[in-house]
């Protein structure tokens, strides 16, 4: 990595890793410019004086949306396993874990 | 009596309803056209024949014994990003290859609660993320105008076939644009609601707090019909709105007396397509002839619009995809251990677009960055939500381009992001303030492709933006108006 | 030089509701594996979360035991991370606006009373279960999206021993306000341990080691007993202590180091799109804390002052929230407190603790408890048949009147039966009735004994004395 790109905040392998996404070489690289050029084109809101402005979290403003704890059967079991890309004793089954 | 795949759908229901036609011979009408032009267009990813016509008979079997249902034995596109029960629904994506729905989207439940038949799964742009549906990795869709074009996206599948006489209507979704920039593109009405008047739940989630369901439709008056059937609220989505059921079908006019629609100057840029300026000025001026007022306003938040929306919608989507790991569903590529697994899943199960946006997203809400993104965007996004509201309080509805430009060819667009994000600059504002629009034909290029007329409402205003379009639409006949498909005739 | 351990807590709650945190699956334990899933907590796409409201009542309810500030208005976020256990690589938390805010625990350490801080106690989702095999790992999804309440303190801990006690208050807090069954066993109670070490005389805190993961209270004082001195003398020799993760080891004995966990903590929160917020009325919490229970120092001072035992039985009995509503419940049933009491300190609870089990596990049931008192309080058996008959109970079940009545065990207070048995002694025993009738008191008890071998037991022991004594003069 040169100095010049070191000193990019935007880092799109560690940026990369974070979302668990393996990037060949000529990914990353085609990634990082594209991105920087949105990331410049995103500076435009740096126009906007957004002082005393609540940041808007929800699309409409509704509040105390729940329900009775009530049980009630899921999905059936062999529903379930069939999509599953590897299945074994009724369990998902994935490369060791280690913990 | 006509072509029954020219019909809408309230004619295709009322000829179900009275006896003029069976269930099953309109389906069958649709999967012949289908069978016969639909290698042209690439609107379909699957067609489940054989469970549309067990429905059809047993829909004809329900009428036969009296019963009724406002669309019984009429049958329904749906888009790759619903769940429909038994169904594949891959979203476009390698990524969900194998995977079968185990549920119905409400929205799908309550088609066939009224008694629709899902015909079908409809292309689009990987994740819903594009303008084109070119991001799609299963297969390219053609627009019917012009088959050397983008049918735009990312409900490009929906669009193409409602357009292309391949279903009577279409369910498609829309996050900044996805129905009514593909409804524009094709010729066709393409209604994105209110948030939270459609429940969201069976929706494969692209941005939650901008995803909207909605019909792609031939005429205002099926817009509004479909609208009728899949609103409402769902106890299992936490965000639709408990609201008594519309019946906007019923209240749609052919005039405009009293009406005040406001024409936001920041909607007709420099570099936008001369004729679609055009056409949306004359229907401007339509519109006043049917007796509204037009009243000249400044929304100076649109220029903010792409930014803050590449911003908010990519951070929940870098969430939202994170699902996606091989271990529970759909694709998986072995890896020496958890991570590797999930990491060699995702290389190989993302396309390009849905990789670059899951990265943006990711960036912006990771540390150090969060404030100076995402955080930034939420305050500019409740100014954009401040600016519609300022501008509902002194009109009805606002007239808008749908797009900046017609369709556009294969590939024009591909090679800059940032230049393909820029074609949804009139739609996503509404996405961004929670608010409704419509798009609906208003006129043709000289080389023969539509133009969208765009009708953007307040909160809850769907009935003010279908009786501006509808009365619009009546008053014209761009919507009668079908592609020039030559039976059996293959394209490219 | 002398050291002084700052330790705080983050305790994991499995909360007792019926369904899980976000999805109408069952919250139980148990279950074959990924048999009690849905699409929301297997992360299907399309699914979406829905709060479950008995959950925020009660970590709400917590917060009003432990005096903590309710937050009248509260949110959900996304914590980002990737793990096979998590169903949608995000878990559903709360970030900067929890449920509850401060708050403390009072506790007593060998009768040293004691109080820790609360920072902050938050709801969040469960992950699933992980079954390691030799090549690789299968994941179930039952407990995935189970309702966790979070409870972080301050670091005013400062020995094992605290630890430990604070954990026990903790956890009879928790059965007292109902809010966790704080089973041990299925794991609802798990806690990481934050722990640093510093001079006495220090005013800034240490560098902070994470021990993650912990599943029982006893695996939380091993680990600090250990881990206080590894600091210590880390810093003894000169080194520093790096701020880490590290596990506990209990064949070894020891922490160590955790590894492979990198890009350790960009969780990427942000406010969850598909959960409006939690708004609550100054009047539901007022309702709220009108319905919360005593909890053990103010019920046993009820104890004390409305059944009128000793401090000493109601100390016992208001230690284990259970075994307090069962003395209650005996009570209810018509058995006198102090003989109710006596009873479940004495028969029961040797039981309890011998076995294991929860006194609710005994098949004597609190009505079975106090009919069988019923049957010492009218004399219809003695004392020492209401053990015999106890004993068939805890083993077989039933109603006591039935086993005495089947059994003939009855207490004899029949005067002429009795007579008969007093007639049969004082004949056969001669030396004895001349002892006593010399004034030897022994001889008496002696006479009393053997009536009541000839009654088998039965004989109603007041009633011979009497007797006896008439027929001697
Ligand atoms: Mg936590
Ligand atoms: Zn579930």
């Amino acid at each position: 990595m040169s100095e010049t790109e070191r000193q990019s905040p935007f880092d799109v392998a560690y940026v990369a890793r974070l979302a668990r996404l393996k990037l060949g070489e000529d990914e990353c690289a085609r990634l990082q410019a594209q991105l920087e050029d949105i990331l410049a084109y995103v500076e435009t809101l740096n126009e906007v004086d957004v002082s005393g402005i609540e940041p808007m979290t929800q699309a409409l403003e509704t509040q105390n949306v729940m329900r009775a704890d009530v049980s009630a059967p899921g999905l059936d079991h062999a529903a379930v396993m069939a999509n599953a890309p590897e299945r074994r004793l009724g369990l998902f089954i994935v490369p060791r874990i280690i913990e | 009596m006509s072509e029954p795949t020219t019909w809408t759908l309230a004619e295709s229901a009322r000829r179900v309803r009275e006896g003029a036609i069976s269930s099953l011979e309109l389906t069958d009408a649709y999967l012949d056209r289908i069978d016969r032009l639909d290698r042209a267009i690439g609107a379909y990813l699957t067609v489940d024949a054989d469970g549309a016509r067990a429905q059809a008979r047993a829909a004809d079997e329900r009428r036969s014994r009296g019963e009724r249902a406002p669309l019984l034995g009429v049958p329904v596109g749906i888009k790759d990003v619903l769940n429909v029960s038994g169904w594949p629904c891959t979203c476009g994506s390698r990524i969900l290859e194998g995977y079968r729905a185990p549920f119905d989207a409400t929205a799908v439940e309550r088609l066939r609660a009224a008694g629709a038949i899902p015909l079908g799964i409809l292309n689009m742009d990987e994740f819903a993320m594009g303008s084109s549906t070119e991001n799609s990795s299963r297969q390219l869709t053609r627009n019917p105008w012009d088959l050397e074009r983008v049918p735009g996206g990312s409900s490009g599948g929906s669009a193409a076939a409602v357009a292309a006489d391949l279903c009577p209507a279409a369910l498609g979704t829309d996050t900044g644009g996805s129905i009514r920039q593909p409804a524009a593109l094709c010729g066709c009405v393409g209604l994105k609601p209110t948030y939270g008047r459609v429940s969201r739940y069976g929706l494969v989630a692209y941005a939650s707090s901008l995803d909207q369901i909605g019909p792609l439709t031939k005429d205002v008056r099926d817009a509004a019909l479909l609208h009728d059937v899949i609103s409402g609220r769902d106890p299992r989505d936490s965000t639709s709105l408990d609201l008594p059921p519309t019946s906007l079908a019923s209240g749609l006019g052919r005039e405009l007396t009293g009406m005040r629609l406001g024409l936001p100057a920041e909607y007709f840029i420099d570099g936008m397509d001369p004729e679609v300026e055009t056409a949306v000025r004359a229907a401007v001026e339509q519109c006043k002839a049917l007796g509204a007022e037009i009243v000249p306003i400044s929304l100076p938040q649109t220029r903010y619009a792409i930014a803050t929306y590449y911003i908010v919608a990519t951070a929940e989507a870098s969430a939202n995809l994170a699902r996606f790991d091989g271990v529970r569903y759909g694709r998986r590529v072995p890896g020496e251990d958890p991570i590797d697994m999930v990491e060699r899943t995702r290389a190989a199960g993302f396309g390009p677009e849905v990789k670059r946006r899951i990265i943006l997203g990711t960036y912006v809400l990771s540390s150090g960055y969060y404030d100076a993104y995402y955080l930034r965007a939420l305050k500019v996004r409740r100014w954009i939500r401040a600016g519609f509201d300022e501008a509902f309080r002194s009109c009805d509805a606002l007239l808008t381009p749908t797009s900046p430009s017609p369709a556009f060819r294969f590939g024009e667009r591909t090679g800059d992001p940032l230049q393909m994000y820029l074609s949804d600059i009139f739609t996503v504002t509404v996405n961004l303030a929670g608010i409704c629009g419509v798009s609906l034909p208003c006129g043709f290029t000289k080389a023969g492709l539509p133009i969208g007329l765009q009708v953007i409402g307040p909160a809850l205003g769907e009935a003010a933006i279908l009786r501006v379009a509808h009365a619009y639409e009546q008053s014209t006949e761009w919507h009668t108006r079908r592609p020039n498909l030559a039976v059996g005739e293959g394209a490219a | 030089m002398s050291w002084r351990a700052d330790i705080g807590l983050e305790v994991h709650v499995q909360l007792r509701t019926r369904s899980k945190m976000f999805c109408a699956c069952p919250n139980a334990f148990g279950a074959e594996p990924n048999t009690q899933v849905c699409p929301v907590c297997l992360g299907y796409p399309g699914a979406l979360p829905v709060i479950n409201q008995e959950a925020i009542r009660l970590t709400v309810r917590t917060g009003l035991l432990i005096d903590a500030h309710i937050n009248l208005r509260s949110k959900f976020d996304r914590k980002n991370y990737f793990y096979p256990d998590q169903a949608k690589n995000y878990q559903i938390s709360q970030y900067d606006q929890p449920l509850c805010v401060g708050g403390h625990l009072d506790f007593s350490v060998n009768g040293e009373s004691r109080r820790v801080g609360i920072t902050r106690i938050h709801l969040e989702e469960d992950v699933a279960k992980n079954i390691h095999f030799d090549a690789d790992s299968g994941v179930d999804f039952n407990r995935a999206g189970t309702p966790l309440m979070e409870i972080v303190t301050e670091p005013d801990l400062h020995a094992p021993e605290d630890t430990l006690a604070f954990l026990q208050a903790l956890k009879q807090v928790l059965q007292y306000g109902g809010v966790s069954d704080c089973n041990l066993e299925q794991g609802n109670i798990r806690c990481d341990i934050n722990c640093s070490v510093r001079r006495a005389d220090a005013v800034n805190l240490g560098t902070k080691i994470e021990i993650k993961n912990m599943n029982t209270f006893r695996g939380v004082f091993r680990a600090l007993q250990a881990e206080i001195p590894r600091q210590i003398r880390e810093l003894e020799r000169g080194r520093a202590i790096v701020q880490e993760t590290r596990r506990w080891d209990d064949a070894a004995g020891r922490t160590e180091s955790m590894r492979g966990k990198e890009d350790a903590h960009d969780y990427r929160y942000f406010p969850e799109p598909d959960l409006p917020p939690i708004v609550l009325s100054e009047e539901t919490i007022t309702a709220w804390r009108a319905e919360l229970p005593d909890l053990p120092a103010a019920r046993r001072a009820r104890f004390v002052a409305a059944f009128s035992l000793p401090e000493y039985d109601a100390g016992v009995l208001v230690s284990d929230k259970e075994v307090a509503d069962y003395f209650e419940e005996t009570v209810a049933a018509g058995a006198p407190a102090k003989a109710a009491s006596n009873w479940i300190m004495t028969e029961l609870l040797a039981r309890v603790s011998e076995s294991g089990e929860s006194i609710r596990d005994l098949k004597v049931a609190p009505a079975g408890l106090a009919a069988l008192i019923q049957l010492v309080e009218n004399r219809t058996i003695n004392g020492p048949t209401a053990k015999e008959v106890l004993a068939t109970m805890l083993v077989e079940g039933g109603d006591p009147g039935e086993i005495v009545s089947k059994r003939g065990l009855a207490q004899v207070s029949d005067a002429g039966a009795l007579e008969n048995f007093i007639e049969q002694v004082v004949a056969s025993h001669a030396k004895s009735v001349a002892d006593y009738r010399a004034g030897k008191q022994p001889a008496f008890e002696f006479l009393i004994g053997q009536v009541m071998r000839l009654s088998r037991g039965k004989a109603n022991p007041q009633l011979v004395r009497e007797l006896l004594k008439a027929k001697l003069g």
